[in-house]
């Protein structure tokens, strides 16, 4: 079953910009899916239309078969969101946020409770549950929003850019939190632009690109269509002689680390077995940017030296 | 798949709603509920004891007794639209008028949920101001069930002008513009203060579609017994404006008209 299908989407802002030209997308249950895109390239329009938050110009959105034109309360009730910015009243109590936002979902009281201290502990904010939100950090009020989006226990779970901001623990806290999520059923829609984000939790990605989807694959498909890497790799002892790598395109960056583009058809082995002929001991190897980055750029250039624009 | 949405899991939304509301002006209540009282024990005191003890009385009634329901319903129908009106607007402004628009909560229950926070900070002001006006004359509630009705729809209709002045609104100086000048002209010559067959034919006859003074009218006939007007004609008006604000505040917000882009 599909959690999401978007069927030629379509969104004019009052000011003439085509944020979405048409866009198709189809995301199944249970998946972990990217949206990926540059700033302004229409991921937030996207998800504040597939969440009633902006009217859309024309096209279709369903959320497990109901179309938001005909059954808007039931798609409604199946969504979870965290924005981008902010958007709760800072002068309210946490818990009094959280009871509210599920009151609005029809969620009675008791229930909402025990929602309540089941995530605010999930994000470490139980402590502070009858502090207004406004004494919260940065980082804070993000987990708190991401508690909120869980008050329903949304089956579809849309996160525009969650760890914006957020501190690395906090981050890798919040990427195991949602692969369990995603473990136990819920399909989760994210943006990000940490691109090695996307890489390390999602399943299947679509890249948008001034209002148009011009990549919509499965993350390892993608990732293994990338033609070239390029590695760092750091050596043991410092380079007395330049190394012999015939076969590959390489560069010292100094005397204890060398930049090597291995493409789809060379081997890694290929390139170990020359450094050790040359007793050449590596120390560690990592990517010079991350995998779908580099990938992400080449789309991104490759569609812009594409047809113009209106 | 199972989704939570009818009529059960709607009335906790609406019952959530006007609890925020409610709570929210008990909270700010020196901003809300002691600002009215003050006003009008000045009114008491000046317009009724000082000023009014050297004015004729007005259908049987001493000055200070004629103007207790104008004063009521005054002090009603100002504060159930600040409320909407200033409640809404900050929603919008903070962003957190989006914790309704994601939730199944259908529009027209968002629209009664600020309506109902209104109504009860209208009422509730209603009536600390009419407890205080036993402090300075005593007033018969000659037609109790009358009285209930009028401050109540009155109440809706402010509510409701609030809530689309906020709707409208793109800063926080626009929620003041009609108050100044338009709600505060309307309620000064609605009665409050005097009887309309003190006013020549013709603006006699002009202040009888001002809904303002409809509600006054109605409601001192609920609480004096006298009226200058018929107070089936003042429901049937007032009904009226009821029924169109109603019907504008929910087409703005079934459009996202101010909320949405």
């Amino acid at each position: 079953m599909k959690a999401l299908s978007v069927k030629n989407l379509k969104k004019i802002y009052p000011n003439g910009l085509a944020a979405l030209k048409g866009i198709d997308l189809d995301v199944e249950q249970g998946d972990f899916f990217a949206l990926l895109g540059q700033n302004g390239a229409g991921k937030s329009t996207t998800i504040s239309i597939i969440c009633s938050l902006i009217n859309k110009t024309s096209g279709s959105v369903s959320v497990f078969g109901y179309d938001t034109d005909r059954d808007l309360a039931h798609a409604k009730s199946l969504i979870g969101i965290v924005p981008q910015e902010i958007n709760f009243n800072s002068f309210e109590k946490i818990s009094q946020i959280l009871i509210n936002q599920a009151g609005y979902y029809g969620i009675p009281k008791h229930i909402a409770a025990t929602r309540m201290e089941k995530y605010l502990n999930e994000m470490g904010l139980w402590e502070m549950r009858d502090q207004p939100a406004i004494r919260l950090s940065g980082g804070m009020k993000r987990r708190l929003m991401i508690a909120r989006s869980l008050m329903n226990e949304p089956k579809l779970l849309i996160l525009d850019e969650p760890t914006a901001g957020v501190d690395i623990e906090l981050r890798h806290h919040l990427w195991r939190f949602l692969k369990k999520l995603n473990e136990s059923g819920t399909t989760i829609i994210l943006t990000t632009h940490y691109l090695e984000e996307a890489e390390h939790l999602c399943k299947h990605v679509a890249i948008i690109d001034h209002g148009e989807i011009i990549e919509h694959a499965n993350m390892k498909e993608l990732i293994n269509r990338l033609h070239v890497q390029t590695m760092i790799l750091d050596i043991a002892r410092p380079l007395t002689i330049e190394p012999k790598l015939d076969e590959f395109v390489w560069r010292l960056q100094d005397a204890s680390s060398i930049e090597v583009e291995i493409h789809r058809q060379q081997s890694l082995n290929d390139l170990f077995n020359k450094l050790s002929a040359q007793k050449i001991e590596i120390s560690s190897m990592r990517n010079k940017t991350n995998r779908l980055e580099e990938l992400f750029l080449h789309l991104i250039t490759e569609n812009k030296n594409q047809a113009p624009r209106s | 798949m199972i989704t939570r949405t009818g009529v059960y899991p709607n009335f906790i939304a609406l019952y959530t709603l006007t609890r925020k509301e409610m709570s929210r002006f008990l909270r700010i209540w020196t901003q809300t509920l002691l600002p009215p009282a003050i006003t009008m024990s000045l009114y008491f005191l000046i317009f009724g004891k000082f000023i009014g003890s050297q004015i004729n009385k007005i259908d049987g009634f001493a000055y200070i007794q004629y103007i207790v329901p104008g004063l009521v319903m005054m002090s009603t129908m100002t504060s159930a639209y600040a409320n909407t009106a200033s409640s809404f607007f900050l929603t919008k402004f903070n962003k957190s008028i989006e914790e309704l628009l994601v939730s199944p909560m259908p529009n027209i229950l968002i629209l009664i949920g600020f309506m109902m926070g209104g109504i009860l900070r209208g009422i509730m002001v209603g009536f600390i101001v009419l407890i205080i006006s036993y402090l300075f004359t005593h007033v018969p509630i000659a037609h109790p069930l009358i009285v209930i009705l009028m401050a109540v729809l009155s109440a809706m209709v402010f509510s409701l002008g609030g809530l689309i002045n906020a709707i409208y609104a793109k800063r926080f100086d626009d929620i003041s513009f009609i108050p100044t000048f338009v709600l505060t002209p309307l309620t000064y010559l609605g009665g409050v203060f005097y009887s309309i067959d003190q006013l020549p034919p013709v603006w006699r006859t002009v202040s009888m579609l001002n809904p303002v003074l409809n509600m006054v009218d109605t409601f001192r006939f609920g609480i004096l017994g006298v009226s200058d007007l018929n107070p089936w004609y003042g429901f049937g008006l007032v009904s009226l404006f009821f029924i169109v604000l109603f019907t504008w505040a929910r087409i703005l917000l079934d459009r996202g008209t101010g909320v949405k882009v």
